[in-house]
């Protein structure tokens, strides 16, 4: 069965017809073309397709696209204008934060929410708040140190 | 310590430059296989067996090929026509693609449906109808060698048991004599279990054939790009796929560890559904797809090692019993079924050794990878540094200080160790020292004393590991036949920009940042001014590929071969240019100049103009050499980790206090970059120590296979680790550089195991084995009350 649902991705409008079964991280990586948007485990286990939906970062691949129906998605792409770095990212660049990529989308997106709800986090903190998203490559110490760096630069910049 | 040649602008070895990868994973950019959309592109998704061992009665395709948009159903029937339904193994075994009559363990392929959806993919390996008669698989690879065991392979000629091969290296006899005249002779049945590299991106591939030209595309998750397209052409030259007409693209790959070297048999699948309906056919590993197929490690070893009173170590044995599931597809050299195994003497000076190992089959998936760490070194180390802190454990030495007294000294090297390897460099001791100055081991050991005069238990864990990495030689190291050497090819463009491309392929790694380095640091070319290109088989040089810590060992040895003979070349159009003989012309980094008058010079820049624009008379025009390396030996990366931990004794929860690394792996590129990769090692490294395991049932079915029950560390898992490096250059390797990335999590897990089995000894407790879990520990606790 066909619904049709309207919502806005990166700032954009999108009208669409969807199945009901149809997962938002399909619909996002396959019917809009997003692919920075990725899937590591169908079960909300890795965060590698974490989004941010209607202001909080959500596990995509556990979620239908119906259900998004009059949402307000942001994906990696959508964080910062074209050419320009949100300070996350940046951070995550300066810090080696990245290894093979596969998961700093969701990492990334994960973080950014993380800070807008305690903008000076402890380590602990950090580490618990990522904690829903896996990378098998840096060993956190890196994604820490740029969540923290992010901070600092966020509060100076607000 | 290394002291940079090149200004950070230009970007040398030893400056820690950001990547230049970063941007586009950053921004969602990155192009990973499932991100391949090709016009008309089809879905394949993989009917699995339900039954680790099972007689398959019947397949029926109607109902799935009733559903709309199934194309169709491929059975190994289908491939049977085409003798595609079996595929050799890199070590001489044989692998079914699609089954016809058996499956051999649990979620084997048992067919594939193509359809233009993912999701009606879905449905129609649902409607699939198998009918099948299981049968009491094999599990115990104990059970397996049973003189009464069933014949798990009968299919193969002459094969009147379950056992694979033997292997053995050293000398049975004198080992055996000096272990019975030891003074002490520790003994354990040490087990590293079966565990999955869960790269985050799983295995995936959109093979697409041309019917008009012939020719085959695959993308595919690969580390070895060249060898994979070899491998193709071998396995289906016969239906018309010869090696000119296949191009395999490595995108972007989302993390190897070894879980991207072999081909799966779903690879062939897609590659011979496209070839069939002349369309691209994707085909993307869902996350327990990827668990229950392909493992690492499975050694059962039982270690007996001797030595002196005073804990000289004079000998060390290793008998091993490895499960492989029901065909060896390991991953690795041809001559080397175990792989470097034999590296398990370790970092110790002593005469004799004997290794041997016996492989088996049973009902399991096959796979026999790495898990980051070049072939079979993280069993071999556990073997040695669970054995020597045993042997501390029972002569009430220091383990540190039974290290020392055993380390092969700085001026034995180059060593030549029992089992026949080359050791090329090391300090091991000064790597020993620094880590407990680093972390404060005498201090640590007052510490204990305090805790555990009040009944705390506190442990501290020492590994002292050496790695080899690097492989070829290619006298010794082959995959399939092919040498393992690596390439680099550089071209430098008119305006002094350069591309350069490898034989290699990172997953990670960053090679874009640090090959350009090597060539920043050989050529004076800023590193931002050079790209790097790998993974097409169509555009760069054959190699062998990234795995067992060989890219900067080989290609990026090729890369400073290759840059030196441009070099050489740019020296006859300097000497040309200013209107000297060339021996007048000297370098140094980035400029030729003229001996005496360093004002008279010309840039790296200016020459390779002149390379396409006013060259010596007779001199082939252009600026661009390529270099196959094939290395002299091995390169022997070492380290010293020490882990203290805390364990509660009432609930077996264990605490990772610090964590300190101290790795030598020789000359560094982009320390910033290496460490990361020990950071990521150790990771990898506390991962089978304490978390990991895929568990079997007595039916062969696996009980973790999601990554919710197979526990990948989070963040909060992992302890923040501290590091640091001492520098022995390899004194064969053109740059000094060993390889890093995989140090870490061959030198972690014994250093985290040492310190959970030190903090329980004052309980009586003397072994366990990894994943150590709080529920392990909990109950050795009340075994031992």
């Amino acid at each position: 069965m066909k619904h049709k649902i309207t919502l806005t991705i990166n700032g954009e409008n999108v009208t669409s017809e969807v199945d009901s079964r149809l997962l938002l991280v399909h619909f996002i990586r396959e019917n809009l073309d997003l692919t920075g948007t990725h899937i590591g485990c169908d079960t909300s286990g890795c965060g590698a397709c974490t989004i941010m939906l209607n202001g909080q970062s959500i596990k995509s691949c556990t979620y239908l696209a119906v259900r998004a129906d009059g949402a307000e998605i942001t994906t990696i792409e959508g964080i910062a204008a074209e050419g320009t770095n949100h300070p996350m990212q940046k951070a995550f660049h300066d810090q080696h934060g990245l290894h093979c990529g596969f998961c700093t989308p969701g990492m990334v997106i994960r973080s950014i929410d993380l800070l807008k709800n305690n903008p000076n986090p402890t380590e602990e903190e950090i580490r618990w708040g990522i904690s829903g998203n896996l990378c098998r490559c840096t060993g956190y110490n890196n994604i820490v140190k740029a969540v923290q760096q992010a901070a600092t630069e966020m509060q100076k910049e607000s | 310590m290394f002291k940079c040649k090149t200004s950070p602008e230009v970007g040398g070895m030893g400056h820690s430059v950001k990547r230049k990868e970063d941007a586009r994973f950053l921004h969602g950019k990155g192009k990973y296989v499932d991100d391949v959309k090709l016009p008309g592109q089809l879905t394949m998704v993989m009917v699995r067996s339900p039954y680790a061992y099972a007689k398959i009665l019947s397949i029926n395709k109607d109902k799935a090929l009733a559903i709309p948009g199934v194309l169709a159903v491929i059975t190994g029937y289908d491939l049977k026509e085409f003798n595609l339904h079996w595929m050799p193994t890199l070590l001489s075994d044989t692998q079914m693609v699609l089954p016809t009559d058996t499956v051999m363990h649990q979620s084997q392929e048992v067919c594939a449906v193509i359809a233009t959806d993912r999701y009606v993919a879905v449905d129609g390996a649902e409607a699939v109808e198998v009918e099948y008669e299981p049968m009491q698989a094999i599990v115990d690879p104990y059970k397996a060698l049973d003189k009464n065991a069933p014949l798990l392979r009968p299919d193969k000629e002459n094969q009147k048991d379950n056992k694979i091969y033997h292997w053995e290296q050293g000398d049975r006899n004198k080992t055996d004599d000096v272990i019975s005249k030891a003074d002490v002779v520790v003994k354990e049945r040490i087990y590293l279990p079966r565990i999955h590299v869960a790269s985050i991106e799983t295995c995936g591939c959109v093979a697409s054939f041309d019917k008009d030209t012939g020719k085959l595309l695959v993308y595919l998750t690969t580390q070895a790009p060249h060898a994979i397209r070899t491998i193709v052409a071998l396995v289906a030259g016969h239906v018309g796929l010869s090696e000119e007409k296949i191009r395999i693209i490595a995108p972007d790959i989302g993390g190897g560890f070894g879980g991207k070297v072999p081909v799966y048999p779903a690879y062939v699948v897609a590659i011979a559904a496209s070839f069939l309906i002349g369309k691209p056919v994707k085909w993307i590993e869902d996350r327990s797809e990827n668990l229950v197929n392909g493992f690492a490690r499975d050694y059962h070893m039982d270690c007996e090692l001797a030595a002196t009173k005073d804990g000289k170590i004079q000998a060390f044995k290793v008998s091993t019993l490895a499960d492989h599931g029901y065909t060896d597809s390991s991953a690795n050299p041809s001559k080397y079924p175990t792989g470097m195994f034999s590296i398990c003497t370790g970092s110790y000076d002593y005469e004799h050794a004997f290794a041997e190992l016996d492989a088996v089959y049973t009902n399991k998936a096959p796979g026999g990878v790495a898990y980051r760490c070049s072939f079979r070194v993280t069993e071999a180390v556990h073997a040695i540094e669970r054995m020597v802190d045993k042997l501390a454990a029972e002569i009430g030495k220091d383990p540190a200080q039974l290290r020392f007294e055993n380390f092969i000294k700085k001026e034995q090297f180059p060593y030549d160790s029992p089992l026949g390897w080359t050791y090329d460099s090391g300090d091991y001791k000064a790597t020993l020292e620094k880590a407990m100055d680093m972390i404060g081991y005498e201090d640590y050991k007052k510490e204990q004393a305090e805790k555990r005069a009040q009944g705390k238990l506190m442990g501290i864990g020492i590994c002292t590991f050496t790695e080899v990495v690097g492989a070829g030689p290619s006298k010794d190291f082959d995959i399939l036949g092919i040498a393992m050497f690596d390439s680099a090819e550089i071209r430098v463009h008119p305006t002094g920009k350069a591309l350069a491309r490898f034989g290699t392929k990172s997953q990670g790694q960053g090679h874009e940042t640090t090959y350009a380095q090597i060539l920043a640091e050989e050529l004076g070319i800023p590193y931002t001014d050079i790209e790097i290109d790998e993974g097409d088989t169509d555009t760069s040089p054959y190699g062998l590929g990234t795995y067992a810590s060989r890219s900067t060992p080989t290609a990026g040895a090729a890369a400073a071969i290759a840059a030196r003979k441009l070099k050489d070349k740019g020296k006859k159009i300097a000497a040309h240019l200013l209107e000297v003989s060339e021996e007048d012309i000297e370098w140094e980094v980035g400029k030729y100049f003229v001996k005496g008058a360093p004002d008279k010079s010309k840039t790296i820049q200016e020459v390779a103009f002149a390379a396409y624009t006013n060259f010596p008379e007779g001199m082939e025009p252009g600026f661009e050499a390529t270099h196959y390396y094939d290395p002299p030996n091995l390169t022997f990366p070492n380290g010293a980790y020490i882990c203290v931990v805390e364990v509660e004794e009432e609930t077996g929860a264990i605490d990772v206090k610090r964590f300190v690394a101290i790795d030598d792996c020789g000359n560094i590129i982009n320390p910033m970059i290496v460490e990361g990769q020990v950071h990521g090692g150790l990771t990898q490294g506390i991962a089978p120590a304490m978390y990991e395991g895929i568990e079997y049932d007595d039916e062969g079915n696996v009980l973790n296979g999601t990554l919710m029950d197979y526990l990948v560390p989070t963040a909060v898992e992992s302890p923040n680790w501290e590091t640091g490096h001492t520098i022995t250059p390899s004194p064969h390797h053109p740059l000094g550089a060993k390889g890093v990335a995989e140090s870490p999590t061959v030198g972690a897990p014994p250093a985290i195991a040492n310190a959970i089995i030190d903090a329980l000894a004052p309980l009586g407790i003397k072994h366990l084995d990894i994943p150590i879990t709080p529920a392990k520990v909990w109950d050795a606790i009340q075994a031992h009350k």
